[in-house]
């Protein structure tokens, strides 16, 4: 069984943000990047199910040679190869699916993860365009995954609880936290992955369809009041958010 | 120049859910701006009160309807919303951006080779193209975007677009029975967690940081909570400690949320808390340290014990309640 694995290289959540000279993304300068935080579920669970099932992991991302730094950290967890689709335009989601799509269907994996939502842009459905694209069924935001044989049972966090989703290969599983603990690297790990090559390839183009017109900072917030430093300031507070605030 | 804008509504055990009216009021609002018409479609089994959303300016409803439908299922939701659109001439789609709109709306956008913007919490008309504001960096910053794509589908944040009153006005419900639905996606089963408002959905949210010591405090925090009305929010360390669950989480890599009230007990505020929660409306911190970060971003604060300050809070709203 060949098992996928999808990572974005994104900027440490740690990051402040400030616009850069195009005024429409972030000044990269200073900043650290790390392999996003959801796609490390990602990467456990490939390996969970890599040795459940047995086969081989395929990491994948897209971008330029700085992503090599995820994908290198995919491989010392545990990942068997890494393939790095050069890229250096910025791409919407659609766009990135696309090419990663492309790549999957080249790798023949008939199981992908990807991490339910990139720090980043936020927007939380690479995963679930790349499975449409492919034709795969596809369960967002898992916490919960039973492969067996054909049949995929996986729980996904909704509102207020949980779904049970039933579905069958080949799928798309988008991972959110408490899927699983993500290990960490062996030495063992770390020095083999030194040695692998990373194959790299020109991404599959396409058109973006999110043109992004600009990028501003959030409106700052007015300084708020302090009220005082005990438990006698109470009824000032709640006769504030009554009839100042008139939120209760 | 768009001519038909749908609106997708959702339900949850047969009743309408709350961004439903807040996805209406926002197509209805955009459809006026645009000068285009505007309907909406609904898919389940028997749902209560369709026809109230015309109180949010949507006069025709579609309703698809099987009784697997009842509950979600992304093939089959996207077959149908893909093949309604495309019958229809809809240009412009809107989904909340909820756990089924995120699940759903990519799914719908591949069909319709449709470009997609989510989380949207704003939205203008330049040269008549709409232009939306979604955050990215967890809303430390935003971007304004345009869709070049023919179709268009935006997904809105929920707690956002403010519904308003219902003007009263019905809308005309139009049933179309599903012959044959593809379930080859499934939701099997439901679990609720017991009785909880969800942080997403909360329009007060009362939330507990380390400061509140150990997971037996915080019958403290979901006392007050109850009494408000509230969902129980945490921060990451309290989640990593394994005194809450994930399901509570409010930051960057937990929920982002936009309650009215957010009230922070004994949390920090870092950045990747802050990520979470400053698009709240008003915001009340509670920190024995006045540096914390939390308070320059509250609206009121007290620097003080939660331990004192947090029955204080839960008697003071008793006394209210009574009074
Ligand atoms: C990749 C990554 C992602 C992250 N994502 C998130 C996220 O999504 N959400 C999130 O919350 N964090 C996130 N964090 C963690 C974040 O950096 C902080 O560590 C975390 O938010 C701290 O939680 P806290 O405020 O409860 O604890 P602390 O920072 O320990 O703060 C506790 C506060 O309680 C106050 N206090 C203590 N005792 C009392 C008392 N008796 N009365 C009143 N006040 C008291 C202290 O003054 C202090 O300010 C992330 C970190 C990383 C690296």
């Amino acid at each position: 069984m060949k098992i996928a694995v999808c990572v974005s290289h994104v900027p440490d959540t740690a990051t402040k943000v400030k616009i850069g000279s195009d005024g429409k993304s972030i000044d990269p300068s200073g900043v650290t990047y790390v392999v996003n935080p959801y796609d490390e579920f990602a990467i456990e669970e490939a390996l969970k199910t890599k040795e459940q099932l047995g086969g081989e992991v395929v990491v994948i991302s897209l971008g330029t040679e700085a992503n090599k730094e995820s994908l290198r950290k995919a491989l010392a967890m545990g990942a068997d190869s890494a393939v790095l689709l050069k890229d250096d335009k910025q791409r919407d989601s659609f766009a990135v699916a696309k090419a990663l799509a492309e790549e999957i269907k080249n790798q023949g994996a008939e199981i992908v993860f990807f991490g339910k939502q990139s720090v980043d842009y936020d927007n939380s459905i690479t995963g679930q365009l790349t499975a449409e694209l492919l034709g795969y069924n596809y369960v967002s935001v898992v916490v919960d995954l039973k492969i067996d044989g054909n049949k995929v049972i996986a729980e996904r966090e909704i509102e207020g609880g949980r779904e049970v989703v039933e579905t069958t290969l080949p799928v798309v599983i988008t991972a959110q936290k408490g899927l699983n603990e993500p290990r960490y690297a062996s030495l063992k790990g770390i020095m083999a992955a030194k040695r692998k090559t990373i194959e790299e390839k020109e991404a599959a183009p396409a058109d973006n369809y999110v043109e992004i017109i600009r990028m501003k900072k959030p409106a700052p917030k007015q300084p708020g009041k302090i009220i005082g430093s005990d438990a006698s300031a109470v009824p000032e507070l709640i006769r504030l958010l009554r009839e100042e605030a008139k939120v209760i | 120049m768009a001519n038909k804008i749908l609106a997708v509504l959702e339900q949850r055990d047969g009743k309408l859910k709350k961004i439903s009216f807040e996805v209406a009021r926002a197509a209805s609002d955009i459809a006026q701006k645009l000068n285009a018409g505007v309907e909406a479609v609904v898919i389940g089994n028997e749902v209560e009160g369709i026809e109230n959303v015309g109180g949010y300016g949507v006069e025709k409803v579609t309703h698809y309807k099987h009784a697997d439908l009842h509950n979600y299922s992304s093939s089959a939701y996207g077959d149908i919303i893909a093949e309604h659109v495309n019958n229809s001439g809809n240009d412009i789609i809107f989904f909340g951006n909820t756990a089924m709109g995120k699940d759903l709306a990519p799914k719908v956008a591949v069909k319709l080779n449709a470009g997609i913007a989510m989380d949207c919490t704003a939205f203008e008309i330049e040269d008549g193209e709409l232009i939306a504001t979604r955050p990215v960096y967890a809303g430390k910053a935003l971007i304004d975007v345009k869709l070049t794509s023919g179709k268009k589908i935006f997904t809105l944040r929920p707690n956002v677009f403010n519904p308003g009153e219902p003007s009263g006005a019905k809308a005309e419900v139009e049933v179309k029975e599903v012959a044959n639905p593809n379930l080859s996606v499934r939701v099997v089963e439901l679990k609720k967690s017991e009785g909880k408002l969800d942080v997403a959905e909360a329009s007060i949210i009362v939330s507990g940081g380390r400061g509140m010591k150990g997971p037996e405090n915080f019958h403290l925090v979901e006392e007050l909570a109850d009494l408000l009305g509230a969902a129980v929010g945490a921060s990451r360390a309290v989640v990593d400690a394994g005194w809450r669950p994930h399901s509570e989480q409010v930051g960057q890599t937990g929920k982002t949320v936009s309650p009215n009230l957010y009230i922070a007990l004994g949390i920090s505020g870092a950045i990747q808390h802050l990520a979470g929660m400053r698009s709240s409306k008003y915001i009340v911190a509670v920190n024995k340290d006045p540096d914390a970060p939390i308070f320059q971003v509250a609206d009121y604060g007290i620097t003080g014990d939660v331990f004192e300050v947090v029955p204080a809070m839960i008697e003071e709203i008793k006394k209210l309640k009574e009074g």
